[in-house]
């Protein structure tokens, strides 16, 4: 692990965001979709964010990249995410969208969908292209070489730049998205499901091309997904969210193996094993479905569900503290 | 899960007759002045009991398989060429259209992986089960709402009674698939069909809704379930037997033990080395290089050349037979032949 000071440290950062109802579309309520999470990443580590669907993951993602308050008008932030670069501490969430615009380059995101992710009327060349022509001043020569390298950099050949996204399978267009947020030489990357639209097969090639790039560039990756197999790969630490809430974080071999809160412990025992060997029966079940955000349970969020649930676990909500085996979990009784 | 007072229904292979029996099934989609086939020759049995599994990735022709068997290819442009497709010994593709209407739900029922857009939207959860029952069987109104909430009930759905007013965007993804489930087995089909039934859920849904399709299973004498999934994982966990199926073709067959144990086809052993572990940490994940290819360009001789690690001289003109190799497994590659695998 790089020495020095974490690339990022976002500190008890809230998102809500709110809920529009009536004929007149007026505010009744709010979702704290992200509610009180903290966590640091070290330079040219992975964080894996895991978690089931409304838990916030994807929310957490955005709101560091920014886009958060292009696509979700009348969002509410608080706390702090600080941006270590260049020996400057920049809090991200103070910055309006012009005094962001500098740090851009800094933080880069890859997308789920490879289809919806590309403007289908711009050439893989203009795709690419793109944050150069915002955040750098080479020439439209100096930028066609750059695009050229990056292509065969994630293994695409040169003569795609003047093809058009539809000609591309989901696989080649994962790729172009990655030499798109590449161009700009990010510190950070914020993968959110990169891989969970692809086939198995090929799937695993883009899991070991961002591998790859992280060791050549020493990139820092925050990688968003549900598949726990797949995080568990690519992760050094792993933080796990439920409901908006960080419910354990640490050491990605130490949480698969020992994992400390109840949820996880579910959650890791509900992956189905490519081994038929192995007994069902020793799955931890879990009894009814997640919550809706809107109305989250008093306590801790996970209490209706959770198989070894105290009457306490309904009143007060239990604060990440750190166990023997060195991982935080949000769970007094483990 | 089994409790005491429910024993297990395995498969039994060697004295019942199959349920369903595929036989050279080819499927065509007319594309411009092509007719490339989506299913090219495919055959396998589904036994009484049994779970099979039809693993493959996109453009491997297992979502069309399944749908050649309800008969439900869009026609144009698709086309079911050959083959047949038999149901305890009766032909379903020469059966007119409204008998096979009686075939679908009575006797082979399906569910698919987006439960919102299978279901309609703008009936009531209840009102769909309940044509579901009154189209097949001859009940009263009150009759089938009965029925209905006893089996949105049995699939675990809670306060089904008032439920059943509610209308699908006011269920939540695993609750819709439960539904689903519910409509499909209301008429206690002998064969169901679920095509990725849990691709679009969380992972905690998806091992209910895996274990409430084999508990259902389990209720009903001689039912059976083909589950199509990408997912070897799943597959390991539910199916009994598995056919694997890559560019139209079956590539092979065999039990989950042994497929999982000992892969014969590079395909099988690509895919099982290429999946990322929750328990051992790889340094680097196996691949098969390429793209799954298009069906309107398949290559020459064995569909899978052009990405094969173990590929000879032969597997670029030559198709490969599909190699019975005894005790119900079957593998379709060369190497068999040679003498270097087998």
């Amino acid at each position: 692990m790089a020495e020095g000071p974490p690339l990022l440290e976002v500190q008890n950062l809230i998102v809500r965001y709110p809920v529009w109802g009536g004929i007149l579309r007026h505010k009744v309520g709010e979702v704290r979709a992200v509610d009180d999470v903290s966590f640091t990443i070290e330079q040219s580590e992975t964080l894996g964010l895991v978690g089931e669907s409304g838990c916030g993951k994807t929310t957490v993602a955005k709101a560091i990249s920014h886009i958060l308050r292009e696509t979700a008008p009348g969002v509410q932030m608080s706390g702090k995410i600080l941006l270590n670069v260049g020996g400057q501490q920049i809090n991200l969430l103070e910055l309006s969208r012009r005094e962001m615009r500098p740090y851009r380059s800094h933080v880069q995101m890859i997308f789920q969908d490879p289809f919806s992710s590309l403007n289908p009327r711009m050439t893989v060349q203009e795709i690419v292209e793109r944050p150069l022509k915002v955040h750098t001043d080479q020439s439209r020569l100096q930028r066609q070489n750059t695009v050229k390298d990056l292509l065969e950099r994630v293994g695409l050949q040169p003569e795609y730049a003047m093809r058009y996204p539809h000609e591309f399978s989901g696989g080649q267009r994962q790729r172009i998205g990655i030499a798109r947020a590449l161009a700009v030489r990010p510190k950070l990357i914020i993968a959110d499901e990169p891989v969970s639209a692809l086939d198995v097969s090929v799937q695993s090639q883009v899991i070991n091309l961002l591998q790859d790039l992280q060791k050549e560039f020493g990139l820092t990756y925050i990688f968003v997904a549900h598949d726990l197999s797949v995080i568990y790969h690519i992760s050094d630490r792993i933080a796990v969210m439920y409901l908006g809430d960080m419910v354990e974080q640490g050491d990605a071999d130490t949480l698969y193996n020992q994992p400390m809160h109840p949820y996880t412990r579910a959650l890791l025992s509900a992956v189905p094993q490519p081994d038929p060997s192995r007994k069902k029966e020793d799955r931890i079940k879990l009894v009814g479905e997640i919550p809706s955000p809107i109305d989250k349970p008093s306590g801790c969020s996970f209490h209706p569900r959770c198989p070894i649930a105290k009457e306490s676990c309904s009143i007060e909500t239990p604060p990440l503290e750190k166990k023997e085996n060195g991982v935080a979990a949000a769970c007094p009784f483990t | 899960m089994a409790t005491a007072e429910t024993s297990i229904q395995e498969p039994d292979y060697v004295n019942s007759p199959p349920t369903l029996q595929v036989r050279d099934l080819v499927v065509s989609f007319k594309v411009e002045n092509d007719f490339p086939r989506a299913v090219d020759g495919i055959s396998f049995d589904l036994y009484p009991n049994e779970v099979l599994g039809i693993v493959g990735e996109s453009g491997s022709g297992k979502s069309v398989t399944s749908l050649a068997i309800m008969r439900l290819i869009p026609d144009p442009p698709g086309k079911i060429a050959e083959g047949s497709i038999k149901l305890r010994g009766q032909e379903l593709l020469d059966i007119s259209y409204e008998e096979m209407r009686d075939v679908r739900g009575n006797e082979i029922a399906m569910i698919f992986q987006e439960p919102m857009t299978a279901l309609n939207p703008v009936f009531t959860v209840g009102m769909q089960v309940m044509e579901t029952i009154r189209t097949h069987e001859n009940v009263s109104k009150d009759e089938a709402r009965k029925r209905a909430i006893e089996m949105l009930t049995r699939v675990g759905i809670p306060d089904a009674a008032k439920r059943l007013k509610e209308y699908p965007h006011q269920f939540s993804g695993g609750m819709r698939q439960r539904a689903m489930i519910a409509m499909a087995l209301v008429c206690h089909p002998k064969i169901l069909i679920a095509d990725e039934p849990t691709t679009a859920l969380d992972v905690t849904t998806q091992a209910q809704i895996l274990d409430l399709m084999l508990e259902l299973k389990q209720k009903e004498e001689g039912a059976s379930i083909i589950l199509i999934t990408h997912d070897l994982a799943v597959v390991a966990e539910t199916c009994h037997r598995v056919v694997v199926m890559y560019g139209g073709k079956v590539q092979e067959v065999a039990t989950v033990e042994k497929l999982f144990a000992r892969p014969l086809h590079p395909y099988t052993k690509g895919l099982l080395a290429s999946l990322p572990s929750t328990h051992e940490k790889k340094d680097r994940l196996y691949t098969i290089p390429g793209n799954v290819p298009s069906i309107l360009q398949m290559p020459e001789g064995c569909r899978f050349c052009t990405r094969c690690s173990e590929v000879i001289d032969r597997c670029h003109t030559e198709e490969p037979k599909l190699h019975d190799i005894g005790n119900g497994r079957k593998v379709r590659c060369h190497l068999l032949e040679e003498g270097i695998n087998g």
